[in-house]
Parts: structure tokens; C-alpha cells; sequence
């Protein structure tokens, strides 16, 4: 993602801000520029202040200082009612009251169009979210997923420029969260303004967003492309969190090729372009071949490199299949880890994730 | 699959009302049961008494007097606007002590709930003091507008609404502070004004909690005698309601007393059962 | 039935209206003020306390008696419950632990002596007699019962149910007179109340309220509240537990210097 983000020229497309929040003892000072149509994620632990800053775009935390400019306009003294902004909150605030339909038509009615054009906009959202069937539920009747389409779909009518997701998979159930997941990746394709994400897990970081900005105690610690973040990570929290071995490929049943040879055995039955994902912790490595080893995905590697996080040692590896792998500092001692050391690296199949693209 | 970050999350569950917590145990302890059968006694051994007193002989006659009818049309009309009263402006009062965060804000709630511990006769005096024809407000209204409010059936409501105002706002309050104001916050994304949000999405959310206070507010304003003998004074079809008319026969029929009480309590009862029927099972 | 012995004491108490209901309180505790000394347990006869239930329109005299009393007889204590004379007699005949009851008028009396509850017959102490009162400087120039009845004004009386509604009643009656009023109060401390708060012209009460409002209204007398005048009969108690003593503050409220307070108060003689 080669994207120019500052942009200097007189017109300003996109989001440019910088947001200081004081609040008790905690500052947040995040700068970040997102051009339209590109999705960023910001990732982070909890408490990091990734909530205060989605909130602060959004109008519902003021401002300490700093600025915040949507497509050359200043936004930073509008009311949250009055700015082009949508917001899919982490569990949704679905008014209960109201069906799906009104949910979604609840905001081009408060931007003055009149109940019938407003029911009929939200009609055409669901229908384009695959909810069609669902506009008179409840949101207590939709599941999580349904519910996580309405809200998008409630967010989106009103036409914002900046669309904002708290969490937006956190209240899913792991089945569910693997469906939404792609689904909503496609939609937030789709979407040509900008869209930031506030997340705390990885996985949906990389495959939701296009660009990842890492807050830590209310501060950026890094920004980047995902696979650059999860190749170099500069803080313990990235390497833990971020490091995660990420593929792309086409899939035959249980078999994933990937682009440039080496292929992978997974639990998932899919066909077509896909990702595959294992965490570095997956990874066991050997100095010799296993012989008796029932793992499919064996790959004869080399060490790159070794860094120290806390008691963990990441091996970056190259060869068959570039991966990284965490290993314990006894287990690196023992194995005789070193660079340009020759191992052999497996991953079980339960261990790794793929989906579809 | 077990990445390290891919906790298993509950979320979905406990948005759904979560899994069930099992609570099966039935034997009730004898230091509660005890005394939660005393209180139970205590409250309804006196209605009981009044039932079994009552003159059911000449209750017909008593209970046909146009009086009667009189009295107990002007308690449920004026009960009834009380509570509208209440409602138009204690609902945003409650909103207000609620949500918005004013220096002096407890201070104001203490204000509010004063009338709940007030002696409503001392009530009836204030009210007097304040809305009377020559108190501190109404003085104005006499000579701006001709308007005295003693001695009127509007007397009556205002007694009734100062009286049992507190309740509904306490109540409403009390909803407020438990329901999520982020629905409101999610409103104001959506482009809603702040009345917006209030009317359209805070409104119906605590429709419960208003009916409840609404209900409680109610009862209390038919009840009302103290502040409303002392404010609006007693006069049949004007300003006589029932309580006062129970009070008025005790002097020297017990038995019309009686008779008129249990119009009362059987009204009550049944408006508050039909009420809870449709509003307050969902609590 | 304690509930309706105390029920009428919180609205007569508050309301004598604002300043004056601080007043009523102190008032209403005076009785046991002046400290019994039991100095000599066992020489006078009369000792120990005595209760006595006495109309609304008695407390101030009757306070001034029972300080008096306890003066006279070191050892007793005098303890005053007022109230409406229909409440009172409501909860004599309910088993409230009275030994004196000094009432309004000879018909609530009756439903005590009816009750079986009075021992001898009751005697009329003092007579109490109807005045209008209005406000301070009579600023609406009443000056008959008649004036009363013009539209416009804005008058109160008591309840028909209470004695001096009743007396009222009675007086507007005798001279064919049709009022129509703003309210029927309570008691009669209610009624004056209202004038004092000068929410009404003019209120029918008795002398002695109109007395003991002092200058917060002004009394006009009218020749019709002869035929309203209200005897107040006094009774021991069959249920007294200190006869002696309630007998002895009977004999009081008899004496030419009980009728002496009484009479300064605006009561009539018998």
C-alpha cells in the first residue's frame, strides 16, 4: 500500500488529524491521515486509547488541542450530530425499539428526508447488506452477525465521508466472526470514503484493513502496511500480537497452493483465492527431518534472524517458506539456534486458519 | 484454531441474555420468612379489618348518594391531570438531573425530593405561600392575569401534582441513569439533535421506567388530602375529593367513611392491576 | 382507631400557618412545661397526670389553665391532646386513654355519653359565640352576615360536619340567608388560617379564634351568631385512671378563675 497520505496540494481529500485527548492522568496524541477509499485500523491493547480516539473523530470526546480536517473542512468544533460521520459501534446500539428498517432509516430522517424516502433508502441498505428478509425484526430477534449488517447498513445510509468501526467483530461468536469478517471486508471495499477501525485483535486488523496505525498508551508506536508490521515488529505488544503468519493462495479442499511454489494442508474445505494464517507459536522447529512426524506442513528453512521479546525468541525464517516462529529461549538453546542455522519448521493443520479471500 | 489473540468472546451470548444462571434453591430461611410474614400482616390486617367493618348493609344507599359520584369523578379527574402534569415536567426534569452535569446538581435533587418527606399539609402552607393570592407568585398571577389558584378544582392538581410529582421524577431518574446513554450518543452520530434523541430514542426506551413513576405518581395524588385540604380547600364538585370526603364523614358518620374508602381502594386497586397488566410485567 | 385521634392534630398544628405553626408546637408542649415537682408525694390530693382531650378552640385557655394547675399542685402533670371535637369523641369511644373530655358542642358529647364512655353528666362550661373574621382593616367593609353573601366575596366556613359549621350553618339559616362559600374547611383553625393567609375575605369562626389571632384579623360581631351560640360541656371519664386529679382540673375550668382565663380568651359564661 504505496498510498501518498499527506496531502499538500489546496485540496484536502480525505482525513487529516491530529487528536490530543487529556483525561486524568492519560493523554492520547494520535496524528493520522487516511486518504478516501483506504481502510485503516487502529490496533492496540485495550486501554491504549483507541476508543477515545474513534470517539474524538466522532465528535462524542472533545478535542483537548490538535485538529481534525475531513476533506478540507474543519470539524474539530462540530457537534457529533452535524458531522459526516458514521459510526458502527463495538456492540452495535441497535435501538431496540425500532426494526432494522427504522434503524437504518433513522438517520436520513434525521438529515430531513421524510418517512417514506427514508424507509425506502433503508430498504435499498439492507437489500445491498443481504437483510432483504429482516427489515421488520427487532434487533433482539437478528443475530450477531444480522445485527453487525444492520448496523453497518445504519451507519452507511446516512452517507458519511468517514466511517468509523469500534471492535466491529468483538461481539461475534468465533464461527460467525470468520463469515462477517470477510463479508464486511468486501463492503468496506466497496466504501469510497475513508474507514477507520479500532481493534484489539490482529487477524481482523490485517484483513480489514489496508493500512495499520499500533497506539500504545495513547501514542503511535507504529504505522504500517500489515505484512510489514507483522514482519518487523517494534514493540514486544506488535511482535506478540502482530506476529502472525500470513499467506495468500488458491485453495482445493484441504490444500492451499501458494503464489510461489510451497503448499499448505489446512482444516477448512474451501476453493478459490484464499488467506492462511498461523501465529508464530504454531510453528515447531527441528534440527533434523522428522521422521515420524505426522505434520503435512514440513518446510526446510533457514535462520535470518533471532530477536529477544521478553522470554520468547522470534526466528524469522526464510527457504521453502518464509514464516516466523516464537519459540522458548530454552527451547532455542537446546535446538542451537543460530543465523544461517539449516531447521526443519511444521505447523499442524488445526493450527492454522484460512479464508476466503 | 488457536491464535493467541482469538479469545473465545461470550459477547454474542450475553447480548442475547446469556446463559441461564441457575437458581433452584426454594427453602426460604426462617429469619427472613418470619418477619417477611409479619410485614405482610402488618400491611394487609387492616384492609382486612375495614371489609370485615364494613356496614355492607347499608352500602347501596351509601355508595348511590350523587355525592359519592361527585367526589370520585373529581379524584380520578384530578389524580389523572396531576399525573399529566407530573409527566409534561418532571419527565425532562428527571432527564435533566439525569444526564446533564450542572454544578449543584445534587442539591437539586435533594430539592426535588423535599415535597417527599414534607408534611404535605406544610406543603399545602408553601404551596399557599407561593401560588396563593397573595404569595410570592401568585400575587402576579392575580393581578396580571385574574388568576387565583385556591379554592379551584386547578388548586387541586397543582396540590396533587407538587405532592406526587417526586415520585414519577425519582422513578424516571432512576430509569435514566440505567439505561445506556450511549443510544443516545449512537443518535447523535446518526445526525440527531440532542431533543432528537431524547424524543425518538431515550423516550421509548424508558417508556417502562415512566410508566412505572407514572402509575406510583398516580396513586399517591388520589390519595392526596393534606396538602390538598390546605391548599385548594374542600368543596363538593370543586374541590372535594375523595380523601378529603372520607375525612369530612369520619367526623360524623363513620360507616359513609367506610363505604367511601372502599370505593377508593377498589378504584385503586383496580386501575393499578389493569395497569401492571399491560405496563409493568416487562420491568 | 389511634389513627384518627392523631390525624386532625397535624392539620390543626400546621395549619395555623406558617409562623404561627411554630408557634402551635411550642404551644402544644407548654402543658408539661412547668416542671411537677413531686415536692410533697403524699400531702395534696390531687397528683400524678392527668390527660385531657379538649376542642381545638380550648388550646390557648386551656394551656393557660393546665400551667396554672400544675402550679397550684405541685406533683401533677397535665397533658393536653386538641383536636377537632368529632375526632376526639371518635377515639374516646375507640379506647384512647383519656380521663377529661371538654368538647365543642353538646352533640359530639353525646356520642361519648351515648358510648357509655362519660361517668356523670356532662356539664356546660362556656359558651362560645360566632364573630366573622376578616381581614386586618376590614378592607371590604363587612359589617353583617348579609355582606357576606355578595358575589365576589371570597369566604370560608367550616365544614357542616364540625361544630362551628354547624353553628354557622345554623346562624345563615335563622335569618334565611343563603352563602355559598369557597370552601368548607376542616376545623375552624383552618378557616381562620385561610383569612390570615388573607387567601380569603372573610371566614365565620368562633370569638375565641378571632381573639387568638390577635391582629392577623379583625372580628366583626353580628346579631345572628345569638342564635348559633355553642355550649361546650365538659365530662370525666369513665376510663380515667386519675379521677381525683381530673376532677380537681374540672373544678378548675369551673372556678371563677377558670372562668376568668376563659372568658379573657372571648368565651361566653355558661
Amino acid at each position: 500500500m504505496t498510498q501518498t497520505h499527506a496531502a499538500t496540494g489546496t485540496s484536502m481529500e480525505g482525513l487529516d488529524a491530529r487528536l490530543v485527548v487529556d483525561r486524568g492522568g492519560f493523554r492520547l496524541d494520535v496524528a493520522l491521515t487516511v486518504a478516501p477509499g483506504e481502510v485503516v485500523a487502529l490496533l492496540g491493547p485495550n486501554g491504549a486509547g483507541k476508543t477515545t480516539a474513534l470517539r474524538a473523530l466522532a465528535g462524542l470526546t472533545q478535542l483537548s488541542c490538535g485538529h481534525l480536517r475531513l476533506d478540507g473542512a474543519e470539524l474539530d468544533r462540530t457537534p457529533p450530530e452535524a458531522r459526516p460521520v458514521g459510526v458502527v459501534f463495538q456492540d452495535y446500539l441497535l435501538f431496540p425499539h425500532l426494526t432494522a428498517l427504522d434503524n437504518v432509516a433513522f438517520g436520513p430522517r434525521c438529515q430531513g428526508a421524510t418517512k417514506a424516502e427514508a424507509r425506502a433508502q433503508a430498504a435499498e441498505w439492507l437489500d445491498r447488506l443481504g437483510l432483504a428478509a429482516h427489515t421488520g425484526a427487532k434487533p433482539r430477534r437478528l443475530s450477531g452477525g444480522q445485527a453487525q449488517r444492520v448496523a453497518l447498513a445504519r451507519a452507511l445510509a446516512t452517507r458519511p465521508r468517514l466511517l468509523l468501526l469500534d471492535e466491529p467483530l468483538a461481539a461475534l461468536d468465533a464461527r460467525t466472526r470468520l463469515e462477517v469478517r470477510a463479508r464486511l471486508r468486501r463492503h468496506l471495499a466497496d466504501f469510497e470514503a475513508v474507514a477507520v477501525l479500532v481493534t484489539h485483535d490482529p487477524l481482523d486488523a490485517m484483513v480489514l484493513a489496508d493500512r495499520l496505525v499500533v497506539v500504545e498508551h495513547g501514542r503511535v508506536v507504529q504505522e504500517g502496511t500489515p505484512g510489514d508490521i507483522a514482519r518487523h515488529p517494534r514493540t514486544d505488544y506488535i511482535a506478540q500480537l502482530v506476529g502472525l503468519n500470513l499467506y495468500r493462495g488458491e485453495a482445493d479442499g484441504h490444500t492451499v497452493r501458494l503464489a510461489d511454489g510451497p503448499h499448505l494442508t489446512t482444516t477448512e474445505i474451501l476453493s478459490g483465492p484464499v488467506f492462511v494464517a498461523f501465529p508464530p507459536g504454531a510453528v515447531t522447529l527441528h534440527r533434523e527431518r522428522p521422521t515420524g512426524s505426522s505434520a503435512r506442513n514440513l518446510w526446510r528453512c533457514e535462520v535470518a534472524g533471532l530477536e529477544t521479546h521478553g522470554d520468547q525468541i522470534r526466528a524469522d525464517l526464510t527457504g521453502e517458506l518464509p514464516l516466523a516462529a516464537d519459540l522458548t529461549t530454552v527451547a532455542a538453546a537446546e535446538l542451537d539456534l543460530h543465523p544461517g542455522a539449516e531447521v526443519w519448521a511444521t505447523v499442524k493443520a488445526t493450527q492454522t486458519h484460512a479464508y476466503p479471500v | 484454531m488457536t491464535f493467541p489473540t482469538d479469545k473465545p468472546r461470550a459477547a454474542a451470548d450475553t447480548l442475547r441474555g446469556g446463559p441461564r444462571r441457575r437458581r433452584v434453591r426454594t427453602g426460604v430461611p426462617l429469619p427472613l420468612l418470619v418477619p417477611a410474614l409479619i410485614g405482610l400482616a402488618f400491611l394487609t390486617v387492616p384492609l382486612i379489618a375495614l371489609l370485615v367493618r364494613t356496614p355492607w348493609r347499608s352500602l347501596p344507599t351509601q355508595l348511590t348518594s350523587p355525592d359519592v359520584w361527585q367526589a370520585l369523578q373529581l379524584s380520578l379527574i384530578c389524580a389523572t391531570l396531576a399525573t399529566g402534569v407530573s409527566l409534561v415536567i418532571g419527565v425532562p426534569l428527571a432527564w435533566l438531573l439525569a444526564r446533564v452535569d450542572f454544578p449543584g446538581r445534587g442539591l437539586v435533587r435533594a430539592l426535588v425530593t423535599l415535597p417527599l418527606v414534607l408534611p404535605p399539609v406544610v406543603g399545602g402552607v408553601a404551596l399557599l405561600m407561593a401560588l396563593g393570592r397573595n404569595g410570592i407568585v401568585g400575587q402576579w398571577l392575580d393581578a396580571w392575569f385574574g388568576i387565583t389558584l385556591p379554592f379551584t378544582t386547578a388548586g387541586v392538581v397543582i396540590a396533587e401534582a407538587f405532592v406526587a410529582m417526586p415520585f414519577l421524577v425519582i422513578s424516571v431518574e432512576g430509569t435514566l441513569r440505567a439505561a445506556d446513554p450511549r443510544y443516545e450518543e449512537a443518535a447523535a452520530t446518526l445526525g440527531a439533535s440532542r431533543f432528537t434523541a431524547f424524543r425518538r430514542v431515550t423516550l421509548p426506551l424508558i417508556a417502562p421506567g415512566i410508566a412505572a413513576g407514572a402509575v406510583l405518581a398516580w396513586a399517591r395524588a388520589l390519595g392526596e388530602f393534606g396538602a390538598t385540604i390546605t391548599f385548594a380547600g374542600n368543596f363538593p364538585g370543586r374541590t372535594q375529593t375523595m380523601p378529603l370526603a372520607v375525612y369530612l364523614a369520619l367526623q360524623s358518620d363513620p360507616e359513609a367513611a367506610i363505604a367511601l374508602s372502599l370505593v377508593l381502594l377498589a378504584v385503586s386497586i383496580a386501575v393499578l392491576a389493569g395497569l401492571r397488566d399491560r405496563w409493568m410485567s416487562a420491568g | 382507631m389511634t389513627r384518627t385521634a392523631r390525624r386532625p392534630r397535624r392539620p390543626l398544628q400546621v395549619a395555623a400557618g406558617g409562623a404561627a405553626a411554630l408557634l402551635a408546637l411550642s404551644a402544644c408542649s407548654s402543658g408539661s412545661d412547668s416542671s411537677a415537682k413531686p415536692d410533697s408525694p403524699g400531702s395534696g390530693k390531687p397528683s400524678g397526670e392527668v390527660t385531657v382531650f379538649a376542642a381545638a378552640s380550648l388550646k390557648e385557655s386551656f394551656t393557660t389553665l393546665g400551667e396554672q394547675f400544675e402550679k397550684e399542685h405541685p406533683g401533677t402533670k397535665v397533658t393536653f391532646s386538641f383536636g377537632g371535637s368529632d375526632s376526639l369523641a371518635a377515639s374516646i369511644t375507640g379506647g384512647a386513654p383519656a380521663d377529661v373530655f371538654a368538647s365543642a358542642s353538646p352533640k359530639t358529647m353525646k356520642i361519648v355519653t351515648d358510648a357509655g364512655d362519660a361517668s356523670g353528666t356532662p356539664a356546660t362550661f362556656v359558651r362560645n359565640e360566632l364573630e366573622i373574621a376578616t381581614l386586618p382593616g376590614n378592607p371590604g367593609k363587612i359589617a353583617s352576615l348579609e355582606d357576606l353573601t355578595e358575589a365576589g366575596r371570597k369566604v370560608v366556613l367550616c365544614d357542616k360536619e364540625v361544630p362551628c359549621g354547624a353553628a354557622a350553618q345554623k346562624a345563615l339559616d335563622a335569618s334565611k340567608l343563603k352563602l355559598t362559600p369557597v370552601s368548607y374547611e376542616q376545623d375552624v383553625k383552618a378557616a381562620l388560617t385561610k383569612v390570615e393567609l388573607k387567601e380569603a375575605d372573610a371566614a365565620v369562626v368562633y370569638k375565641t379564634d378571632v381573639r387568638a389571632a390577635g391582629d392577623k384579623v379583625e372580628g366583626v360581631e353580628f346579631p345572628e351568631s345569638a342564635d348559633a351560640v355553642n355550649d361546650y360541656p365538659i365530662a370525666l371519664l369513665k376510663g380515667a385512671r386519675n379521677t381525683e386529679t381530673a376532677k380537681a382540673f374540672i373544678a378548675l375550668v369551673r372556678s371563677a378563675e377558670g372562668q376568668k382565663v376563659l372568658t379573657g380568651a372571648g368565651f361566653l359564661k355558661p
